[in-house]
């Protein structure tokens, strides 16, 4: 991906004045804004993602819901999740567009222990590098929203990657270009999270959804997927966490202990090394032809009287 | 231990016996038969190379420098469990076999009152009471025992991570990491005491004997039990032969004419 900013001008011969456009930047971060309020569940975005991806179509599974299959898949990276929700005696039914949340602080990325299978954009986008990928499956554990999933031949795992390679030359990923009531938008995160909160509000002040709000959880630093929910204080009934956290074991363990249990393994072995030059080894008694050891007599009788 | 499983054991220590060989010579004991040195070394090279994979995935530091040695990461991935599952078979085998050996007595937690002196080799000679194995050797086996228990539960929960769920998985990755970190602290002891700090007793693993000076110097209670004699009386009536050798050496000595000064 190319890098504008290195064209753009820092000084000018003879200009009097600022030099023009100085001090600003273009905004790297990427983001994808999703409205459930206003998605149909027309699964086109589920359809352009398969054929621009080239995957072959699977078989879809019937649950007594129009959900096409019950999770993502390794090549079915994106999935209206239909929830038939009652409340207070009504029925709502919502339709959530579940795919990889391009996580700020991305739980996979954290628990991957094979360099470089995953690798996140200065733009935000978090993709699976399946080369290097060795197949455990720690992204699996670590992921908040359930994911990434193993194709069960090549075991290596899958992702939705923002169109990583369509967002490369300037296109708005797949799933967004299908959807035809607008509720998909692409843009700069500052630009999705600004319509975001502005959509908020409409739905709040004149639909009468008083908990509307945009689901972007500061717990893992924001995400490069922002949600319009009816209702912001239970994002559970969308089947979403309401507290997405990385396991301490890939943040704290794996960052701060295991280096100091290796390092202390490390210094063991030297521990032990000199151990052996200090006091020597234990020989079978009697050994042969010794003469002295340690510490002259005087001082070895004087210490065993002291005991 | 079950009928079945002493069965089992003595069946195979017999095996294993017909097919290979310790020699015994004049002034040596046998410490452990084939089938002993046999599993010995099994668990031991299926350990080594489950904690190498095992290192490799620990660490990114390690990472680069250990998978090129087992064809890259994804069949280094691969092999870990299978290593470790082995390693499992084996020391199963070995707890069959040294559980007998390896039971606690009271003799062991006067042995770990005494560690510190041990370390600093205070004594020379081990209290009167070791038996085959003393107690630093009865701990390790047991932290093993403890060990390979818990690397075989979250082994298994992250190798079929899909059936576990998440929660099982992130703990497992943390016990199965001190579990490892652990047993290498104490393979670090383990190989030292094995090698550099005590000479003889690498040749017991390899050869199956050991002189009975190692054995009245380190297991005195087991010295008596096989060879019926007092260790102490043992050890004093070599010292005082030794004393007697030099002593005729030097009375011959100062018989001779003394080599040509340069």
């Amino acid at each position: 991906m190319s890098n504008p900013r290195t064209f753009q001008i820092q000084e000018i011969s003879a200009h009097p004045g600022p030099v023009p456009g100085q001090g600003t930047r273009r905004e790297d971060a990427v983001c994808k804004y999703i409205d459930v309020t206003t998605c149909i569940g027309c699964k086109a975005c589920e359809v352009a993602c398969v054929e621009w991806n080239d995957h072959p179509f699977r078989e879809t599974t019937f649950n007594d819901t129009y959900q096409t299959m019950p999770t993502t898949e390794w090549n079915y990276y994106n999935l209206i999740k239909f929830v038939e929700d009652e409340r207070d005696g009504n029925l709502m039914w919502l339709l959530r567009k579940d795919q990889c949340m391009h996580c700020e602080d991305p739980g996979c990325l954290r628990a991957c222990p094979a360099d470089g299978a995953i690798i996140k954009y200065e733009n935000g986008i978090v993709d699976f590098q399946q080369d290097n990928c060795i197949g455990c499956g720690y992204c699996i554990s670590g992921c908040p929203f359930d994911i990434p999933k193993f194709h069960p031949k090549t075991n290596k795992v899958y992702k939705c990657t923002m169109c990583s390679d369509r967002v490369g030359e300037g296109l708005e990923p797949a799933c967004i270009k299908a959807c035809p009531t607008g509720c998909l938008k692409f843009g700069t995160k500052s630009d999705m999270v600004q319509i975001a909160g502005l959509r908020a509000r409409q739905l709040r002040e004149e639909s009468g959804f008083k908990d509307a709000g945009v689901y972007d959880p500061p717990s893992i630093k924001g995400t490069h997927v922002i949600y319009v929910l009816h209702d912001i204080k239970q994002p559970e009934r969308y089947g979403l966490p309401a507290n997405p956290i990385i396991p301490p074991s890939y943040t704290y363990w794996k960052w701060l202990a295991k280096p100091i249990g290796l390092w202390m393994g490390l210094l063991g072995v030297g521990a032990v090394f000199f151990h052996r030059v200090f006091y020597g080894a234990k020989l079978p008694q009697p050994e042969e032809g010794e003469i002295r050891t340690g510490p002259s007599e005087e001082i070895e009788a004087a210490r065993k009287e002291k005991r | 231990m079950t009928a079945p499983a002493r069965r089992f054991d003595e069946t195979a220590r017999g095996r294993f016996a017909r097919v290979g060989t310790t020699r015994v010579h004049r002034g040596e004991l046998l410490r452990h038969p084939v089938y002993t040195r046999f599993l010995h070394w099994s668990v031991a090279i299926f350990f080594i190379l489950a904690l190498l994979t095992g290192f490799a995935i620990y660490t990114p530091w390690l990472y680069r420098w250990i998978t090129p040695l087992f064809g890259g990461g994804p069949r280094t991935r691969l092999l870990h469990p299978w290593f470790g599952l082995i390693f499992e078979v084996f020391f199963f085998l070995q707890f069959l076999n040294w559980l007998t050996p390896m039971a606690w007595t009271a003799a062991d937690r006067r042995w770990l009152k005494k560690l510190r002196g041990y370390a600093t080799n205070e004594e020379r000679l081990e209290s009167e009471d070791v038996g085959f194995f003393n107690g630093g050797q009865k701990i390790y086996f047991w932290l093993i025992v403890l060990s390979a228990l818990l690397f075989l539960i979250t082994g298994i929960l992250m190798w079929f991570d899909h059936v576990a769920g998440r929660w099982l998985v992130v703990v497992s990755y943390v016990v199965h990491d001190l579990a490892a970190l652990l047993m290498f602290a104490g393979f670090v002891v383990h190989v030292y005491e094995g090698t550099a700090h005590q000479p003889g007793t690498f040749g017991s693993m390899i050869n199956g004997t050991v002189t009975d000076r190692w054995a009245w110097t380190h297991h005195p209670a087991w010295y008596r039990v096989v060879t019926g004699r007092d260790p102490r009386q043992a050890y004093e009536h070599e010292k005082r032969r030794q004393l007697e050798r030099e002593r005729a050496i030097d009375d011959w000595e100062s018989k001779q004419t003394p080599p040509d000064a340069l």
